[in-house]
């Protein structure tokens, strides 16, 4: 099958690659870049473990072609913080064991991120609506919740601090 | 000699110890994108497996044809039975002492099972190359109901079985029965019923479901010729187990098979069992010289890897017109599907059912299980519960309730009157079980006084007047739930998986700057064994937790265990590991009354260092005593400080707890809102609060998952009806509960510190609490008993049945 010829901004750094017209963004990101966060668990869209950033939106990258990512920037897990400037969703996820097996996690923290500059000042509701396109099978969502609700009241102090 | 010691209070915080709410260590890894799961490996050269499956429930096949798929560029090789079969690797042993196919031998008996393994260049290759491969089957009659699979003229399922009447669990009465297991006194029971004041009789079926975690199976296989090695990385709950039956089936030494679990997605039972996925692999690793990866898609995992449960329970349940119950009845029919891959102690082919007397002084019990062949997947495993022991706390707490009804009585009053007592134990239950400890009325009590239970009753019947005087078209249930685990499997005098006893290990090494590395035989698969286990640690050697690394899953690092399912790290690893720092406190004591110049009894252990009795100024710190242990020489002691327990506990532990959901039910609609659900866990000595507290939320949230929509269900012609995420209900953020969570402490007698083990217990506990909240918002029409799940289309039948449509 013919390769198309595919830019794109991964985490900042520009990134060039060919991939057949029908491989799956997650699966380029795995493999081709050795960005392992996203996962896959179930390559139909509903569990959210793909989850990455494309362009200022939330998208599981186990049903983007790589194509539809051409000229786009895309940020993963792996580039919301380092391990000396964790972001503060990292934080709060371990500060309110909002995690246990992890493997939805890159996913769900990615959401979190952009879900948290949709809704800066979310109720409980308005965060359990907002992820509920990420599932977790270990932590029944309670400290999940608790941990986005902690990072928004932390990034709005900062915020405020700022202004 | 330090006049600035710190307070023994300071000390002890500074641990981490038991009781900690330790932050955990795993945590940094995975919420930077750097856990290690088994897709992630990547490695030189290596090839994707993938597998064509059958589309038909029971079907002879009649020839498969390969050609075009081996013809397209990049397949590597295409493996069926007959490639398979002179390796004698085309069936292979179950773990329940039955035998199943790899690849499909000649016939296939259940939808997706696995005919033939393509690897391929790249996964898109080896998909491409699955749809290439030409199998041309015969449809055979399908059986899918368990009741019907032992009429005379069932179709045939198992023809290798053919003239076998005896199997792994005694004789077979029929071509399609498997095992008849009974327990308890049949006679005294009948007898009991027969003369009892009231029987309340019923059926509960507790439905075929999948333990699903968001990882699915998978594993790479490389087969180092050069130096005779295989290493499999794996999503193995039980490393070590694979490793020896690794080396039994395919005849290497197991000193050439090194198996290792990296980070686990999650497993709840699914990962305990053997797959062909990882057979295949590693005969395709062995025949192409390079690493084979395969990991299954979500459709494969719930179609063809380990359901669970499938057990329908008839039960008569006596007692005397005020409530005392006198004697329990059940038998079972239990759908283990085309092979009987059940994950069970061996002498146990029903797991543990038989606690199905829970939490109550039952004198009189009979119960038989009668095993039986379906065209259905394989499985059985235990979804986050000790071997059945689900399955037999929702029985218990249905029996319950109906006999509540059938006595016109509250069922929390029942339940109370009938609780084994705190001095009853250790207690004897008629079905052959000793539990260790136990204070049921205490947590009864402080579960019902948390929920203001009289309140809600008073509540619940207002709300059921408003209803009849047509103000309301809501109706509220109060579902309760008193359960009882047996966990930590086990003795290895009556517990062993294929032979292997079930006993589990820790290692510890004590560096001489005076921090450590513990080494187990189990597996985290989110519990947090790197966070807890060192916690254990820190209490028993007064190392800090922070300064003690915990690895597990590497068979050539770690001792010898069994692995970690059925609740049994805590209780059976934790111990091995309390142990294990008790023998380097003992060593310690030795050095630091030589450093003291002191006899060995003239010391005493305090927090973390050895002091001289009645000289608390003079000590010895563990991290001067690990210092010396390496460069001092101490006459008679040889250097280091290291230690190794292997634990067979003496008995199961028996975690309890009290659970009670209230629920509103659109009676028009079906649908459920969760008002409040409180769990009261008692799992002994509690290791980390924080960990635990979120064990319960998961635990509970899988239940109300199966409680409330989750199952695999089949149609009449053995196709999978759930086989995607859309059909097959896992909660979102949305749907799922909040919940309160609560304890009180009953240590295990028996456990060296005490604890009992609490991964499951909410899973257990919460599927009847869920499944009672909305039989009792029923119970005022007349509802007795109706099957989970309880979806909305179900309960909106339920209500249409009893005619509150109008």
């Amino acid at each position: 099958m013919g390769k198309m010829h595919i830019k794109l901004t991964v985490n900042g750094k520009p990134v060039e690659l060919l991939a057949e017209p029908r491989e799956l963004l997650i699966h380029v990101l795995r493999e081709e870049l050795s960005i392992t966060g996203p996962h896959i668990g179930c390559e139909t869209t509903h569990c959210g473990a793909c989850t990455v950033d494309m362009d200022g939106r939330s998208v599981k990258s186990c049903t983007v072609f790589a194509a539809q990512a051409d000229g786009a920037n895309v940020t993963t897990i792996e580039g919301l913080g380092t391990p000396d400037g964790l972001h503060v969703l990292q934080t709060m996820f371990k500060e309110h064991h909002g995690l246990q097996c992890g493997f939805c996690t890159p996913g769900m923290i990615t959401r979190a991120y952009r879900f948290l500059q949709e809704n800066p000042d979310p109720t409980e509701e308005e965060v359990r609506f907002g992820m509920s396109g990420n599932l977790c099978r270990c932590t029944g969502y309670q400290n999940i919740v608790k941990a986005i609700l902690a990072a928004a009241a932390e990034l709005n102090a900062v915020k405020e601090a700022a202004q | 000699m330090n006049e600035m010691t710190p307070p023994k209070t300071e000390r002890t915080a500074a641990l981490k110890g038991l009781g900690s709410a330790r932050k955990r260590v795993e945590d940094a890894r995975f919420t930077q994108g750097k856990g290690n799961y088994v897709d992630d490996i990547k490695l030189p050269g290596m090839l994707f497996g993938d597998f064509v499956r059958s589309p038909y429930a029971h079907a002879r096949i009649k020839s498969i044809d390969a050609e075009k798929a081996k013809a397209l560029p990049g397949v590597i090789a295409v493996l069926t039975a007959a490639d398979l079969a002179p390796l004698k690797l085309h069936w292979m042993p179950t773990l329940a002492g039955d035998v199943q196919m790899v690849l499909a031998d000649g016939k296939v008996l259940f939808q997706g099972q696995e005919v033939a393994f393509v690897v391929a260049e790249n996964r898109y290759i080896a998909a491409d190359a699955v749809e290439l491969v030409e199998v041309d089957y015969e449809e055979l009659p399908v059986v899918v109901d368990p009741f019907k699979a032992e009429a005379p003229d069932a179709p045939v399922l198992r023809e290798d079985l053919a003239g076998k009447s005896e199997g792994a669990h005694g004789p077979r009465r029929h071509h399609n029965h498997i095992f008849t297991w009974e327990q308890g006194d049949r006679d005294a029971t009948e007898k009991v019923l027969a003369s009892a004041d009231v029987v309340a009789e019923e059926m509960v079926y507790y439905h075929r479901t999948h333990p699903c975690p968001l990882e699915t199976c998978g594993c790479v296989a490389s087969m180092d010729k050069v130096n005779g090695k295989l290493t499999v990385w794996g999503t193995f709950q039980a490393p070590h187990a694979v490793r020896t039956v690794a080396s039994l089936i395919s005849g290497i030494a197991e000193h050439n098979i090194r198996i290792i679990s990296p980070d686990i997605g999650g497993g709840f039972g699914n990962k305990v069992g053997v797959y062909p996925g990882y057979i295949c692999s590693i005969v395709a690793s062995i025949v192409t010289g390079v690493p084979v990866k395969w990991v299954e898609d979500r459709m494969e995992n719930l179609m063809a890897t380990a359901f669970a449960r499938d057990y329908w329970m008839k039960g008569k349940i006596s007692a005397t017109k005020d409530g005392r119950i006198t004697g329990l009845w059940c038998h079972v029919t239990a759908d283990h599907g085309a092979f009987d891959a059940c994950a069970d102690p061996t002498k146990f082919p029903a797991g543990f059912f038989n606690i199905c007397t829970g939490s109550y002084d039952i004198p009189v019990a009979y119960l038989a299980v009668d095993g039986v062949y379906t065209n259905k997947a394989p499985g059985g495993v235990a979804y986050r519960c000790s071997f059945r022991v689900t399955e037999a706390a929702y029985f218990i707490e249905r029996m319950i309730e109906v006999l509540a009804i059938r006595l016109g009585m509250d069922s929390a009053e029942l339940r109370a009157k009938n609780f084994i007592r705190k001095d009853q134990f250790p207690y004897h239950s008629a079905l052959g079980w000793e539990y260790d400890s136990g204070d049921y009325h205490t947590a009864w009590d402080k579960a019902l006084k948390a929920v203001d239970y009289e309140g809600l009753r008073r509540e619940q019947a207002q709300r059921l007047e408003d209803f009849k005087a047509g103000k309301t078209r809501k109706l509220i249930g109060i579902g309760l739930t008193h359960f009882t685990e047996i966990v930590g499997a086990g003795p290895v005098k009556n517990c062993d998986i294929l032979g292997l006893g079930m006993f589990d290990s820790c290692e510890i090494r004590i560096h001489p700057t005076g921090s450590a590395i513990a080494r187990l035989g189990t597996i985290s698969q989110g519990q947090g064994h790197a966070t807890t286990f060192a916690q254990i640690l820190a209490s028993e050697i007064g190392i800090p937790a922070d300064d003690i690394t915990v690895e597990e899953g590497d068979t050539d690092t770690a001792p010898y265990g069994l692995g970690t399912y059925g609740s049994r790290s805590t209780p059976v690893a934790g111990a091995a590991t309390a142990m294990a720092g008790r023998k380097i406190r003992a060593k310690a004591q030795m050095i630091a009354a030589y450093l003291l110049e002191v006899h060995d009894d003239d010391v005493e252990w305090d927090i973390d260092r050895f002091a001289v009795k009645g000289a608390p100024e003079r000590f010895k710190t563990m991290k001067e005593i690990a210092f010396a242990a390496y460069n001092q020489a101490i006459p008679g002691i040889e250097p280091g400080l290291e230690a190794v327990s292997y634990y067979d506990p003496p008995n199961m532990t028996y975690p309890f707890g009290a659970y009670i959901c209230v629920m509103e039910i659109d009676v028009d609609t079906g649908e459920h809102e969760i008002r409040q659900f409180y769990a009261l866990d008692d799992c002994g000595t509690r290791i980390n609060p924080m960990i635990i507290e979120g064990q319960v939320h998961g635990g509970a949230t899988e239940g109300y998952a199966i409680a409330m929509g989750q199952e695999i269900a089949y149609d009449e012609m053995g196709n999978v009806k759930t086989a995607t995420l859309m059909d097959f209900f896992l909660p979102t953020a949305w749907e799922t509960p909040h919940y309160t969570t609560d304890f009180t402490v009953t240590p295990s007698p028996h456990h060296p510190i005490g604890a009992k083990g609490v991964g499951e217990s909410p899973n257990v506990g919460s599927v009847p609490a869920f499944s009672n909240a909305v039989h009792d918002a029923f119970r005022a029409f007349g509802l007795t008993q109706t099957h989970m799940p309880h979806d909305h289309w179900r309960i909106w039948r339920t209500a249409h049945e009893l005619g509150l449509h109008g």
